[in-house]
């Protein structure tokens, strides 16, 4: 059976559970939010109605500019780390075994499922005073009493970092389980190390694909909507939290939707920008 | 020898982040009082019996075991005939069902989760427990797409042409040949849209946060409003139980080609 294109009504069949789906509940929804971030806020209820760009004219405030400056800053922060960590560590995992393959990719697939408030709670106590990591150092002798590490931009950037880094393994781990191993047998032919042989052959090869997991890896990390408000101060919110802190507990829905669009916008042209990028891959591959 | 040590020193170091926070978590779960201190004091594991013996937290489970079966069920009934059709078929255009498919996921989880609130809100249902099940299948959708459309392009095309040939119709090709062979991809879509589903919080929370408690809701509110060594034991399990679901898929399934280790001519 070859494919064919749909010739009957009757061929079409399968697709109508899947798109009606998808429109009324995905589609139909982020319309609404496109439309409530035009309303105007009702105290009473949820929203009112209108027509109106105050929620978007709230963006061009000094506190707001802040909180998305330190939004990108993080992501970027936690991008680059956490590139700068996986693509060394899954190089060497596409390296090894089968086995040791399969161990590794269970452990990072179970801690990427981990629920954020699940990592937040787990740095929290890991910071905190009492049952906290300084503890150990107190044990060992290196202090002299346990200390709290947290609230602090270190304690947020290190859960992000940890949320991010099993998803960074992931989206790298393709790319660098196909490379092609002549590559780097002509390089060692040819006298390099295999230090020198990463560094100038399997880095460049990958180019493309370090910036397309920099980009994922950045709409990922802004995506992060409570390590920053369990393990930093309030300077330390993101967007995201913004976003939850105004739908939920502000009540303003229409403002969170404004905000929401915005970060849509955001990342949709960055997830086009990896697009693109991987897209010019394909095609010179 | 010296590349060696390197790897075994990095494998050590990633180990040690990922795995350490689990270990003072898995430490303060098996405190003997109700505190939160690590090295643990005393050895209990009542806290453990509290998740199921406690009936706050038993029925936060058992929400958030309903709500994980119910909406992974359906996120697999929306993503099977999908998968198929644009295997079986060529129409560029219904391509963009798949990417509406994807796009949930892509997304930052706030807008999803806000997409549904305001929607659920308009059309008055916010805050039904069936609402949650709904939003979680269509976040979740991507991950048996994925796995699907993986298991649909590996099958062999002669041998669902040799059933044609001998006078299988459509229907008895895909009951006796496309479906046996794509059950294992089938499975592992399901347990993941499952695991990821009994961790997810903030779609959850946006849809029904104020009139049902799943795990990582009622996980949150403990930590705002008093915490127990309940928490670490509930976590604990939880990566107990992805470990036990993605090693099984691991054991019976072909876990690194799920993961794209392998390119298309390796099939």
């Amino acid at each position: 059976m070859r494919r064919e294109p749909p010739r009957t009504i009757a061929d079409y069949a399968p697709l109508v559970f899947p798109a009606l789906m998808l429109i009324v509940f995905f589609v139909i929804p982020f319309s609404t939010m496109i439309a409530v971030s035009f309303f105007q806020r009702d105290q009473a209820g949820f929203y009112t109605p209108t027509f109106t760009l105050d929620n978007y004219e709230r963006f061009l405030s000094a506190f707001f500019g802040g909180v998305l400056g330190f939004s990108i800053m993080l992501a970027v922060l936690v991008a680059v780390v956490c590139v700068a960590v996986a693509f060394p560590f899954t190089y060497l995992l596409a390296r090894s075994s089968r086995r040791v393959q399969t161990v590794w990719l269970v452990a990072i697939l179970s801690v990427l499922s981990l629920s954020e408030v699940i990592i937040g709670f787990a740095w929290s106590t890991l910071f905190s005073r009492t049952a906290g990591i300084t503890n150990l150092l107190v044990a060992v002798g290196l202090m002299s009493e346990p200390q709290a590490l947290l609230p602090g931009f270190g304690a947020v950037l290190t859960g992000m970092v940890y949320q991010a880094l099993p998803y960074t393994i992931l989206v790298l781990y393709p790319a660098l389980v196909r490379l092609d191993p002549t590559l780097l047998e002509a390089a060692r032919t040819l006298g390099a190390s295999p230090a020198r042989a990463f560094l100038n052959v399997v880095v460049p090869a990958l180019r493309n694909t370090i910036v397309a997991t920099l980009i994922m890896v950045f709409v990922f990390a802004l995506g992060s909507y409570l390590l920053p408000q369990l393990l930093g101060r309030p300077q330390h919110w993101t967007l995201s939290v913004l976003i939850t802190d105004q739908a939920i507990y502000q009540s303003n829905m229409p403002f969170a939707a404004a905000m929401a669009v915005f970060l849509v916008l955001m990342s949709l042209a960055l997830v086009g920008l990896t697009l693109m990028i991987g897209g010019r891959r394909e095609a010179s591959a | 020898m010296s590349a060696r040590l390197l790897k075994g020193t990095a494998f050590l170091v990633v180990a040690l982040f990922l795995i350490g926070p689990l270990v003072v978590v898995a430490g303060v779960s098996i405190n003997e009082k109700q505190a939160l201190t690590f090295p643990p004091q005393g050895f209990s594991l009542a806290w453990y019996g509290q998740i199921f013996t406690d009936p706050g937290w038993r029925a936060a489970l058992i929400a958030s075991l309903t709500l994980a079966a119910s909406s992974a069920a359906l996120a697999v009934l929306i993503a099977l005939p999908l998968a198929w059709f644009l295997w079986r078929r060529i129409a560029p255009w219904a391509n963009v069902f798949q990417l509406l498919g994807v796009a949930p996921f892509i997304l930052p989880p706030v807008i999803t989760a806000l997409g549904f609130l305001t929607f659920w809100a308009t059309v008055g249902a916010y805050g039904q427990p069936w609402t949650a099940a709904i939003s979680h299948a269509i976040f979740f959708v991507t991950l048996p797409l994925v796995t699907l459309s993986l298991g649909f392009n590996s099958i062999d095309r002669s041998l669902v042409e040799a059933a044609s040939t001998m006078g299988a119709d459509d229907r008895t090709v895909l009951r006796t040949v496309v479906l046996p062979l794509i059950l294992p991809y089938l499975v592992s879509g399901f347990a993941f849209a499952f695991v990821l589903s009994l961790n997810e919080y903030i779609v959850a929370y946006m849809t029904v946060g104020f009139t049902m408690e799943t795990l990582p809701i009622k996980i949150f509110n403990a930590l705002r409003y008093g915490y127990t060594p309940t928490m670490a034991s509930v976590s604990i399990f939880f990566v107990a139980l992805a470990a036990i679901i993605f090693g099984l898929i691991a054991r019976f399934g072909n876990l690194r080609k799920l993961l794209g280790a392998m390119s298309g001519d390796e099939k």
